[in-house]
């Protein structure tokens, strides 16, 4: 125990500099977020590459009315999904009317249906020989298209209306949950300041919901853009349609690359549009005391109304294209058996488990490098690799084959040089080019869940662990794996389910006769014989619907002020 | 709790008489940011040391420092004679090995596990003598019904005791606390507060608790040491600190005091409340004068003996006191006198009272100090 004198002397002034260069976690969280932005990397480096041909070409022809359908697209289904997602969630949280409990959670349904299963589901029952206009012309004796007048469902207001149908439950959960969050006091000020409830929901209530309204409104719209199985089945021309007939059509790669770095600035907004709403959130939090919700008892032909209104996206968005597909699938289950439905649901199940493992893994890695401090750059990196969400699959495809067919060649001018010996294309075209590209557009799914559910392990709870005698190994077995089991295993489960789901990226990389149940649809309803694939839509939807009901589940109890026991 | 605790008996290494906590001269900085600068605190077996000053003084840092959770970058620290973090380039021990006990300001109970196992968390699987005290001692505590119920489904002052038992049961060489009372709600704060002081004074542990709440450090501790902006500006028994202390800001850590400035003049200083000894001052020096409310002593109807009148502007009934604000008869507009008066001294608003001050009460500061 040395004298205090002999230390005071030591220079105090001197501490250890800020940290410049990132830790060792730091380094690796670094290049595992880079790793899964690559793709966007090599997406954006192509945009910056000048390219003057391809551009005057573009720009002479497809350009503007890539740009012109896209507007109209997105803009059509954000204010489809405003209107539909907010009106049902003020229904259903302010109003009482027959039916409220069950449109409660079953308003969440239509998320289990891809875009692509109900354009054909749609196109089928609504085309001239589907079911509607059959019956339309044995009720009233028409021939032919002559005699009347039917709307086209392959049409840009055929793609609207479909994907509004099953994209607006984004804006119904955020609305929903903003306007339960709202403390009942500001309505009831505005009511004791002399305005009705009609203009109280005007002026207060949406006002103080919108940043919510707009996170949910710019996620269909960035799901709309993702979206290439209805755009190219209704002929509608849109970017994402673009990229693929330009690729594969066309076979040509850098123009599709430059399609794909147009889209970008669509999205590119979209992003920005939501990062600024969800900053807004914050400040539109109005109090803390949860009281009953108020309760308008609708009565008469205005709960009929708020009846029908909740009810058509339900029966539109889900129960028709359910029992349509059941129907389908009951009917034709053999022929789908015989086209090897087993192998292709197989294909799909391990590829989209494969996924789920990779992204939770790295999900996992990048939350705890977060976690541990790392310095700005890598926390920059991860923020840019989790934006892939947000990125269509389509352009996130092109920006796998560019660098893996780069790396492909140059292995396998490496190994001609060295060896003699031409190893082809090793990546390119594999499964794993199909993996990567998952991985690059739902990492945001795993991060973000794995993330949330490490928040909720505080730093003290490892500070305790640590003085209680833990090592970090074991501060990390024995808190936080309890903590976040939970929270891997949904991360896992959302990945799983969106992967099933996917089509563009898909069907842009996947190798030569190598069939997913979402390509399998997208084929057989491309050549007309949807029917025999409806066992195959109505897996994907069955299995949409795990994560659907959970969430209607905890929808159902999550209503502020029943939340948790006794604390402090 | 009603009965008191036993010590931890079937850990008699416990209290060596080597087991205290020594840190020496140790500074901190985060990156650009120094929040400790040349502070050393030593903390004797049995003695409860509290480091008091507002927050973001450094208190909080020099608890991790002490537990291991940071890393120490200047300075030594020891406990009992083992060196556990060296900032020369020394030795870190590692947190798990420090045996140190350390109740964090949330608690930071794990919310999967129950009470039971919060508190037996830190003891080996074969630890038969210690599982057993924590099934006593969570029994004396009032909580033995509890013993399997989750954290949350507590109240905060039950948290509290599961946190400070579970720091406590693997029997720490130095206990550290970091602002134990300020999660509780203030009409159980008290009780806690006395629950926490017997526990801690039976096991006779070497203590350095956290606050920012002088009252709280006054109740617990055997020397508080006040730090400002990371430096340790005053050292000293409860007493010694309200009665003496070193500087303005001391003492307006109790709560606001009335400030007076004034001048030596013919070897007396001058003020607006009458003529104090200098002290010591030199002629013409300026100084500041701080009396606390309940140093103010007033009465009606005003003495004649030539002490200041003041007029009352307000006068509350606080029950156990009254609580006045005053204003110097002529001209004084502006300065406010606040007075604490034990019981109930009502006096009519704008009526004048006389006020006298002890000298002893009044703590006197050149003018350069602060």
């Amino acid at each position: 125990m040395p004298h205090p004198a002999a230390v005071a002397d030591r220079p105090a002034a001197r501490y250890l500099p800020a940290r410049l260069m990132p830790d060792r976690w730091g380094v690796l969280t670094l290049a595992v977020a880079l790793f899964v932005a690559t793709p966007l990397i090599a997406v954006a480096t192509i945009a910056l590459t000048p390219a003057p041909d391809i551009w005057r070409h573009l720009y002479n022809t497809v350009l503007f009315g890539y740009v012109e359908r896209t507007v109209m697209l997105i803009g059509g289904i954000g204010l489809g999904t405003f209107v539909i997602g907010t009106g049902t969630a003020w229904l259903v949280t302010m109003c009482r009317f027959p039916g409220r409990g069950l449109f409660n959670w079953a308003l969440v349904l239509p998320l289990a249906v891809p875009t692509y299963i109900l354009a054909f589901v749609f196109t089928d029952q609504l085309e001239y020989a589907g079911a509607v206009q059959g019956t339309l012309r044995e009720i009233f004796g028409w021939r032919d298209r002559q005699d009347y007048w039917f709307p086209e469902i392959r049409s840009m207001g055929g793609a609207v209306t479909v994907m509004t149908l099953v994209l607006y439950p984004y804006v119904y959960l955020l609305a929903r949950a903003a306007f339960l969050e709202q403390s009942v006091c500001v309505l009831e000020v505005s009511r004791t300041l002399g305005k009705t409830a009609w203009q109280s929901f005007w002026h207060v209530a949406l006002p103080l919901a919108r940043p919510a309204i707009v996170v949910g409104m710019t996620l269909a719209m960035m799901e709309a853009l993702n979206d290439f199985g209805t755009v190219d089945f209704f002929g509608v021309k849109t970017f994402t349609a673009g990229i693929y007939d330009v690729w594969l059509n066309m076979d040509n790669i850098s123009g599709a690359a430059q399609l794909a770095s147009v889209l970008m600035i669509f999205v590119v907004v979209l992003v920005v549009m939501e990062r600024m709403a969800r900053r807004g959130q914050r400040y539109h939090h109005t109090s803390s005391k949860i009281q009953a919700l108020p309760s308008y008892r609708l009565r008469g032909v205005k709960a009929a109304l708020a009846f029908v209104f909740c009810a058509l996206p339900i029966l539109l968005g889900f129960v028709l294209p359910a029992s349509v597909l059941l129907s389908y699938a009951v009917v034709f289950f053999d022929v789908t058996l015989k086209a090897n439905y087993l192998t292709i649901t197989l294909n799909s199940i391990s590829l989209s488990l494969g996924a789920a493992v990779i992204a939770v893994a790295i999900g996992l890695i990048l939350a705890y490098g977060l976690r541990m401090g790392s310095g700005p750059l890598p926390r920059a990196a991860v923020r840019f690799a989790s934006i892939g969400y947000a990125v269509p699959g389509a352009v996130l495809a092109i920006g796998v084959i560019v660098p893996m067919a780069g790396l492909d060649n140059a292995i396998d001018a490496f190994s001609e040089r060295v060896f003699g010996v031409s190893t082809g294309l090793l990546f390119s075209g594999t499964v794993i080019a199909i993996l990567y590209g998952y991985l690059a557009r739902f990492l945001a799914l795993s991060f973000g869940t794995v993330e949330a559910g490490l928040g909720k392990v505080s730093r003290n709870m490892d500070g305790a662990a640590r003085t209680l005698g833990a090592s970090p190994f074991q501060a990390m077995y024995r808190v936080h794996f309890p903590l976040i089991r939970t929270s891997l295993l949904t991360a896992g489960l959302l990945v799983f389910v969106d992967c099933m789901k996917e089509l563009p990226i898909t069907i842009i990389l996947r190798p030569f006769g190598y069939d997913t149940l979402a390509t399998f649809v997208f084929q057989y309803a491309s050549d007309e014989l949807f029917e025999e694939s409806a066992l195959g839509a109505l897996t994907i939807v069955a299995a949409g619907l795990i994560p659907v009901v959970i969430l209607a589940l905890t929808t159902l109890r999550s209503r502020p002020g029943h939340a948790g026991g006794g604390h402090p | 709790m009603t009965s008191p605790l036993t010590p931890p008996a079937a850990a008699p290494t416990t209290m060596s008489k080597a087991d205290g906590l020594h840190m020496l001269n140790v500074s901190h900085a985060f990156g650009d940011h120094t929040v400790v600068s040349g502070v050393s605190v030593f903390v004797n077996p049995g003695e409860l040391v509290c480091l008091l000053g507002p927050s973001g003084c450094g208190k909080t840092t020099l608890l991790r420092l002490a537990a291991g959770l940071e890393d120490l970058q200047v300075g030594r620290i020891t406990i009992g004679e083992d060196t556990v973090a060296d900032g020369q380039g020394g030795p870190q021990m590692p947190p798990e090995k420090r045996n140190v006990g350390l109740m964090f300001q949330d608690f930071a109970l794990f919310p999967h596990l129950t009470v039971y196992e919060n508190i037996v968390f830190g003891l080996a699987e074969k630890d038969r003598a210690r599982r057993q005290w924590a099934r006593d001692t969570l029994a004396t505590m009032g909580l033995g019904d509890y013993a399997d119920a989750f954290p949350h489904t507590l109240s905060g002052g039950q948290q509290q005791r599961v946190a400070l038992l579970r720091a406590l049961a693997p029997a720490p060489r130095v206990l550290l606390l970091d602002e134990p009372f300020s999660g509780l709600d203030v009409n159980r704060r008290a009780q806690i507060r006395q629950d926490t002081f017997q526990i801690l004074s039976r096991s006779g542990i070497a203590t350095l608790m956290v606050t920012h709440d002088p009252e709280e450090a006054m109740f617990m501790a055997d020397r508080i040491m006040v730090m400002q902006d990371g430096r340790i500006v005053q050292s000293g028994t409860p007493v010694e600190i309200y009665f003496h202390p070193k500087s303005v800001f001391v003492a307006e850590l109790f709560g606001p005091v009335n400030r007076l400035d004034c001048r030596v003049e013919n070897g007396a200083l001058v003020s607006a409340l009458g003529r104090f000894p200098a002290n010591g001052l030199a002629e013409g020096a300026e100084a500041q004068v701080l009396v606390r409310p309940e140093a103010l002593n007033l009465s009606q109807p005003a003495a004649a003996d030539g002490s200041p009148l003041l007029t009352v502007v307000s006068a509350r009934s606080l029950g156990r006191s009254t609580h006045l604000t005053l204003t110097l008869e002529n001209g004084g507009a502006g300065t406010l006198f606040n007075a604490r008066m034990p019981g109930v001294f009502l006096p009519e608003v704008g009526s004048r009272v006389s006020a006298r001050v002890a000298p002893e009460h009044l703590l006197i500061f050149p003018k350069s100090t602060r």
